[in-house]
């Protein structure tokens, strides 16, 4: 057998597996969607949004408490995970090599491999264990904390992926430093960090554990921040292990709301992601 | 008149030493051009001008360059204040993310000047200085990206224009660009000299001879020779300058 058809036989092969690979990834992805639409559509309806939950026992209502009450959590946790994760990723991308730089980096990383349940432990502990009330509070600090390494080291990476000439192009006018970075390089790199945020959301808008003892459940309409909350998530968990049909109806509806959600958010990432690579090749 | 004075400076990245023991005058209101094979400092000795080299770690310079008599790495000089009368322009255009006008105004803007009638003016007149002004007057607000390659370099000439320099460095300013952009750029310089005091790195022979009044010929971190540019092209004083002029090697 000559090379050639060696070589050609070896890299058909090669694709063949490939190709394979990618559709055994890509499999699971698509059954689940489906798997989870066809279970939930029953409970998809106009209801759903709009109602509140029924009780105990009657079927129909909605999950509007906790549809709100998620986008409510997602609200404080970006709130306060957001400025702090921006200014330390602008802080590692200028001054990479300092001691301080190499902790922070360090804590973020160790942060972002913490077990989620972990972060919900330390958000009882400190929020509200004092006040000896679960709250929408608690919860969106807890959600935050899981936020904040992604936000911290997206922002870094971003910020580094702009063209050296850039800052040069703004010293070289006379810039100070700071003033290169926050009207030059911060701009250029914006959407990259802003996909970074909606990466760091579409990461905690599926999280249970840390709710379960934080922000608790609510089964009643509540937008008081320091009262416990409903959540999409736990609301899935405790219809999902109820006895009634409806409700777990009505929790598979509810996880494809939540992949919806996750699905939507990574795509306008991926999007924005693109409008970073085009602005950086003049 | 001389514009800018260098007496024995030195340059070093770390331990390794890449510029020896430089001296030049350059004259006020001229062109000169820096030649010499790629290595040979000639950015490095730009950018030392414009203290570009500043924000490099490890960097360290000995000797003594000054402006209009006044000591460029002196105690009395800031940094950020000598490079808005020093403008630069890269090899590789760089204009920002911005649109046409945010990028001619930038300078203006960090400067403080606020003004909007007199923003539209400077933006305008650097524009037209940087012969540019009749290709992008109607789509002032579009993305500086959406320019040609020569567009954009003569767009981050406009921009250094606008802060008003004294002073224009330039690293290469045509390399990546096709021959009539080049000859455009080229066209440019000769009529900024009227008001500019230019200094130009280029590694194309025939463009040190059209454009610049002088030229200095740099060679592994040393100045070779440096005189008129008619001198440095017709009748070189020494043997490896006119080896390089000529073509010989390089
Ligand atoms: N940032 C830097 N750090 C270390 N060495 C550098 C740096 N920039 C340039 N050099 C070295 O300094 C020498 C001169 O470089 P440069 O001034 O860019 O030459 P030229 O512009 O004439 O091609 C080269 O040997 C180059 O490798
Ligand atoms: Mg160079």
């Amino acid at each position: 057998m000559s090379v050639m058809v060696r070589r050609r036989i070896v890299s058909r092969i090669a694709e063949t597996l490939c190709a394979g690979a990618v559709l055994l990834a890509l499999v699971p992805l698509a059954l689940i969607l489906f798997y989870v639409l066809r279970q939930g559509i029953g409970a998809l309806n106009i209801a759903f949004f709009t109602e509140m939950p029924k009780p105990v026992g009657e079927p129909g209502g909605g999950m509007a408490n906790a549809i709100v009450g998620t986008l409510i959590l997602i609200g404080i946790a970006a709130l306060f995970a957001v400025p702090i994760g921006c200014v330390c990723g602008i802080h590692l991308a200028e001054y990479p090599d300092t001691k301080f730089s190499s902790v922070v980096r360090f804590a973020a990383d160790v942060m972002n491999g913490v077990p989620s349940i972990v972060v919900g432990i330390f958000a009882y502990g400190i929020v509200v264990l004092p006040v000896k009330r679960f709250s929408a509070i608690a919860g969106g600090i807890a959600l935050g904390l899981l936020m904040l390494p992604i936000v911290v080291r997206t922002t870094e990476e971003l910020l580094r992926l702009v063209p050296a000439g850039l800052r040069e192009g703004a010293l070289a006018l006379g810039a100070t430093r700071g003033r290169a970075v926050f009207t030059v390089i911060v701009p250029a790199a914006l959407p990259g960090i802003l996909t970074g945020i909606l990466v760091a959301i579409a990461r905690v808008a599926g999280e249970t554990a840390p709710l379960l003892f934080t922000s608790f459940n609510n089964r009643f309409w509540s937008t008081n921040l320091g009262q416990p909350i409903a959540s999409l998530t736990v609301q899935v968990f405790s219809y999902a292990i109820s006895p009634y049909e409806d409700w777990h109806r009505q929790a598979w509806a509810g996880a494809f709301l939540l992949v919806a959600i996750i699905l939507t958010l990574s795509i306008l990432a991926r999007l924005s992601v693109r409008g970073l690579e085009k602005m950086n090749r003049p | 008149m001389t514009k800018i004075h260098v007496r024995d400076f030195d340059f070093f990245y770390g331990a390794s030493k890449v510029l020896h023991g430089i001296s030049m005058d350059m004259p006020d209101k001229q062109v000169t051009a820096l030649i010499g094979p790629s290595g040979c400092g000639k950015s490095t000795f730009l950018r030392s001008i414009n203290r570009m080299n500043d924000i490099i770690p490890d960097a360290r310079h000995d000797g003594l360059i000054e402006i209009d008599g006044k000591n460029v790495y002196g105690g009395g000089t800031d940094a950020v204040e000598l490079r808005r009368r020093v403008g630069m322009v890269f090899q590789k255009s760089n204009p920002f993310p911005k649109s046409i006008f945010d990028n001619v105004a930038y300078g203006l803007k960090i400067g403080g000047m606020r003004n909007r009638r007199q923003l539209n003016e400077i933006v305008e007149k650097s524009l037209t200085r940087a012969a540019l002004w009749d290709e992008v007057k109607d789509r002032l607000q579009t993305s500086a990206f959406a320019l040609s390659g020569g567009q954009q370099q003569r767009l981050c000439i406009a921009r250094a224009l606008a802060v008003d320099p004294e002073i224009l460095l330039m690293d290469e300013p045509a390399s990546a660009l096709d021959p009539i952009a080049t000859a455009k750029i080229e066209e440019l310089i000769y009529e900024l000299k009227d008001n500019f005091t230019i200094v130009i790195v280029t590694h194309n022979m025939q463009q040190a001879a059209r454009v610049s009044d002088r030229t200095a010929f740099f060679m592994l971190g040393k100045l070779v020779e440096y005189s008129e540019t008619k001198t440095i092209f017709m009748n070189p004083k020494q043997k490896m300058t006119e080896d390089y002029v000529t073509g010989r090697f390089g």
